[in-house]
Order: structure tokens, then sequence, then C-alpha cells
């Protein structure tokens, strides 16, 4: 045989991640994206509503079990996430590149995404002391107030930066033991959904994250009026789009929370806050003999 | 049913069934997409098939009670909704469900016969059966000896629901093949017409203690059997899938092979029913969804 045969290329296909599975999208539309790196164009899927149907039944569906989840074991996932990571760094710059975002800042975003993950993964098992509280009351009571996840967050991710954006915003919501459905970047989606690949192998149930792509006017409205969504994430989006979003969001009283011109690449930007944007606080009283 | 003594076919003359044809068919159900308008309507149609079911050890007459409740008010915010067809319990809950049910023209049903095995002498499955239907149970659901059946001694389960059918006195019967523990289509379709010449009102696929339970082939197949039996004899007989349908595009697909293969006559729940306990939630949540434009979420649904 000839050495010097071509090979064929092996382009990738862009799918979504629903359930833990990765699936195309129902609809059967695709936007085609032009690689910024010269590479030619790729094919992303255009989610429907019905894929993100699809999602939060997933989603639902793993809320008990992860909310359940010991704090040390999510910990230890959300830290494996960040080792998996760091293993396919140059994978991520890479694809960072394409999508237009230059060498050297692509290789840091990747870093930066790694190091938000050990970040968030140290936090698994210290939120729930920082966020509760022993009240003071009159009357003979303990009265104490400590969070718990709000359930299924819907969130629109922040434009830009594609990964490090994405890794900000998805992994405080799943420390506080949320599941999360995402509608990723529209310019830049190609990370989303190679760090798909990412959860699945870090030991992530099925369904405590999924990934979409596709376009933010088309799905947003679905988004906040559905009404197996607890929370709402709300990225860039444009004020008169975040209004109607609220309005359709107060109908099962979901949480929204807005995240506009935020540096997400600035170290303040991880915070236990953004853990806190999507926990409830239950306060028990607690008859005590004086 | 004619007056004619029930004798048992020669099953070794039941026609074989391709199941590789069946499996194309059904394909070809599953790809249908209803829409719109005739989507309410199909939805309305499966909720006023649905026997909601419960058939758990841990059966109390408060749980019992609360499913009656549901079956007459499956979602008081909407108007104008179909009641489900009937409530089917143990028999020990039958009274219990009788009471709850009252004239709102919900039938009860009660599974009967050493259910859901079916592994008991026969005298203590005709016992279980007038004990139901004396507690007011209208409609029977007995499971045949698959044992029996399947080690080739046809004539101990036709004899069996021969005698069962006359024990009811006038409630329907409806026999449960139990599909999942007979192995191919070919003794499904066996199966189907050993329990219609022997008098069965309905055949029924699952006791939904065992997986699989009601699939579309097997439907298919059950469907198929009715309808030969129905050309040979004029005697009409009811289809009830059971166990494992719990979402509206299934029902759907379903009703859409019922209308293609036995016709308008068996559309409605006085030949086709749903033994289902999951299913009337994702009807009811579809219907609102249709209604509100919102995707809906079980917590503003009655458990069951």
């Amino acid at each position: 045989m000839s050495g010097e045969r071509a090979r064929l290329d092996v382009a990738k296909t862009y799918k979504l991640y629903i359930g833990g599975k990765f699936p195309r999208t129902e609809s059967g539309r695709y936007a085609s994206f032009e690689r910024g790196d010269g590479a030619g164009a790729v094919n992303v899927c255009r989610a429907s509503r019905k894929d993100f149907r699809n999602a939060v039944v997933a989603a639902r569906g793993a809320v008990a079990g992860w909310s359940a989840a010991s704090a040390y074991l999510r910990g230890q996932i959300i830290y494996r996430i960040a080792e998996m990571l760091e293993g396919r760094a140059a994978q991520f710059a890479s694809e960072l590149h394409a999508e237009g975002v230059a060498e050297a800042a692509a290789a840091a975003q990747v870093e930066a995404s790694v190091d938000r993950l050990i970040h968030y993964a140290g936090w698994t098992d210290k939120y729930t002391q920082v966020l509760s509280s022993v009240n003071p009351v009159a009357s003979s009571h303990f009265n104490f107030s400590l969070p718990e996840p709000t359930g299924v967050v819907a969130a629109v991710l922040p434009e830009r930066p594609g990964l490090l954006g994405l890794v900000s915003v998805i992994v405080p919501a799943i420390v506080g033991g949320n599941t999360v459905v995402a509608l990723a970047s529209e310019s830049h989606p190609l990370s989303a959904v190679s760090f798909a690949e990412v959860l699945h192998a870090s030991d992530v149930p099925g369904g405590v994250v999924n990934l979409l792509t596709g376009q933010r006017d088309e799905l947003l409205s679905h988004m906040a009026g559905h009404m197996d969504v607890n929370a709402l994430a709300l990225c860039d989006v444009s004020a008169d789009a975040a209004t109607a979003a609220e309005k359709a969001a107060a109908e099962n009283f979901k949480r929204v929370r807005r995240f506009d011109d935020v540096d997400w690449s600035a170290d303040a930007s991880a915070s236990p806050w953004h853990i806190e944007a999507f926990q409830e606080i239950k306060t028990t009283w607690h008859p005590v003999a004086n | 049913m004619s007056a004619a003594e029930p004798r048992l076919p020669d099953l070794a003359r039941v026609t074989p069934v391709d199941t590789v044809g069946v499996e194309e068919r059904v394909a070809r159900f599953r790809s249908r997409s209803i829409k719109t308008a005739s989507k309410v309507a199909g939805l309305r149609l499966a909720l006023s098939m649905i026997d909601l079911t419960t058939l758990e050890g841990a059966d109390t007459p408060g749980k019992v009670r609360q499913l009656c409740a549901k079956a007459q008010h499956l979602h008081e915010r909407m108007a104008d909704l179909p009641t489900v067809a009937a409530v089917c319990v143990y028999p020990t809950m039958v009274s219990v469900a009788r009471d709850a049910l009252g004239a709102s023209g919900i039938e009860v049903a009660s599974v009967a016969t050493a259910f859901p095995s079916g592994q008991a002498p026969l005298s203590v499955k005709l016992d279980d059966t007038r004990m139901a239907v004396e507690a007011g149970a209208a409609e029977i659901d007995m499971v045949i000896a698959r044992g029996a059946f399947l080690a080739g001694d046809y004539d101990t389960v036709f004899d069996e629901i021969v005698a069962v059918k006359a024990a009811c006195g006038d409630a329907h019967l409806k026999v449960i093949l139990e599909t999942g523990e007979l192995g191919s289509l070919d003794r499904v379709r066996q199966a189907s017409m050993l329990a219609m010449a022997a008098g069965a009102d309905f055949i029924k696929t699952s006791t939904g203690k065992i997986k699989p339970a009601a699939t579309m082939p097997v439907t298919l197949t059950m469907l198929h059997a009715i309808r030969d039996h129905y050309l040979e004899t004029g005697v009409q007989v009811g289809m009830k899938p059971a166990g494992g349908i719990s979402d509206s595009k299934t029902a759907l697909h379903y009703l859409v092979m019922l209308n293609e293969t036995l016709g308008a006559e068996w559309m409605t729940p006085r030949w086709f029913r749903f033994g289902a306990s999951s299913l009337a939630n994702d009807v009811l949540m579809q219907l609102e969804k249709q209604a509100t434009g919102r995707y809906q979420s079980l917590d503003y649904f009655s458990k069951d």
C-alpha cells in the first residue's frame, strides 16, 4: 500500500447534550458556522423548543439525585471536570481559536476555565456554612436559615468568553445542587459542545447539565414560559428581551437573575454569590424549652 | 355472548404472525405527526379511555379514595374535560372505590384470579372473581394461567376463562394475556384467539408487573386477532393495552393504530382502554400546553 495515501477528513459533528446523550436536534435544522482559522465551515445544531422541552425533562429527572448527592461527592465530580478539561486543553484552545479568539488568549481562557472549576469545586462543602445563619428571635424558638437548591435552572450563557463564560455560569448553579439547561453562546458555540464531552467523561450524572446550541430570539420565550423551570439566568440579554422574559417567568414565580456586562475573565467574577443566586433560603422555627 | 357453547379453536391452525411486517407497520404509526385541533381531540379521547390504575401491595383505602377523587376531578382548571373510563383496583378495594365514585358514571374495574401471577387453584380464582363482582365491580380483569399455556395445556386455560366468565355474571371480562411472558407474537395471537373464543369481552396485554408490558407490536398483533375474530364470528371484542404507556405521544400513536386497524367503531371507551397510572397527568399537561402555549410542570397537577 502507498504510504502517501491521503486520509479522509474526520469532520466533527457538533451535537446537543441532553440527558447524558448527544442527540441531533429533533428539528433537523443546522446553522453553518464559519471557522475563524480558515478550516472551512461546520454545522452546528439549531435547537428547537422541543429540544429545550426534552432537556428540561432530563434536568427535572436529575434534580432528586444530584441535590441529594453529598457535598463531598459534588466537589469530587467538579474537580474531575477540571482534570478532564486540563487534559484536553490543547483541543479547547484550538477550538476557541477557530471561533476567532487569538491563540494566546485562547490558551489563557482554557487555563482560567480550569482554575474556575477548581475554585468552585472547593466551595461545594463550604457555601452552606457561609449562607446559613442562626437567627435571634424573641420567642422560645431555635431559629435557623439554610440554603436549598432552586431546582431546574435555564441559562442563556454569555456571548463571550465562550468557554469561560459557560463555566462561570453553569458551575456555581450545579455546585448548589441545581440542574441546568443552558443555551450556548451563538457566536462561540463550538467549545460548548466539546465541553459537554468533558462533562460526560467526568461522572456528572446525565441530565445535570444539558447544553443546547441555537438562537436566543427563538428559544428565550420558551425558556421563560416553561412551567417546570424554576430559575432563569440571563447573560447579555437586551433590556427589552429581559423584561419580556421576566414577565413570562412570573407565571410560575421563576427566580430570574440577570448578568449584564460582567467581566467573566476577572478573578473577582468567581464568587459564592453566584452560588447563592440559585438557592432558596429556608428558615426553620424549632420550639425549645426556656 | 352467543348462546352456543364456547369451543377451543385449534391453535395449531392459527395463522403465524409476520413479525418483521408488524414492526414495520408499527414504525409507520410512530412516525405520524398529529397537531392542533386533531391533537386536542385525540388527547381528550385518550383521556376518556383511561383505566386509572393502582395495583400496589401498599394500597390503602385512603389511597384508593384519593385515586377516585382524581378520576372525578382530573384538572378543575380546564372546563368540559371528559372523565376517565374506570378505576382499576384489587378486589379488597372494590367496595371503597364503588362508594367513592358514587353516581359519577365511572366504572370500577377489579383485577381477579390471583392477579398478577394467576398461580392459584381454580376455586380460589372463582371466589376472587365473585367477591369482586359482589363488591360492585362492573369489570373484571383476569389473568390467564401462563404456566399452563406455555406447557401447551390449552384446555385448562380455556376452561378457566369460561368458568371465570360465568362467575362474572353481568360484569365485563377483560382477559390479561401477560404478553411479556408469552415470548413470541405467534403465541400472543394464539392466546388472543383462545381468550376470545372462551368469551372474553376485552383482551388486555399485561398486568403491568412484568417488563416488557404493552408494546405497539404486541397490541397490533392483538388488534389483528380481534379483527379476524370479528370477521369470522361477528362478535366485537375490546382491546386494552396496559403498562408502560405513560406519554401522550405514544397514546396518540396507539389511537392511530386502532383507527387504521379496527376502524372508527372501536374508537370509544366501550371498546378500547388504556391501563395506565401516569398517562392521565401527561395528557392533561399536553392539553394545558395546547390551551396556554406553555410547557407544563407536574407541580401543578394532582398526584394520583
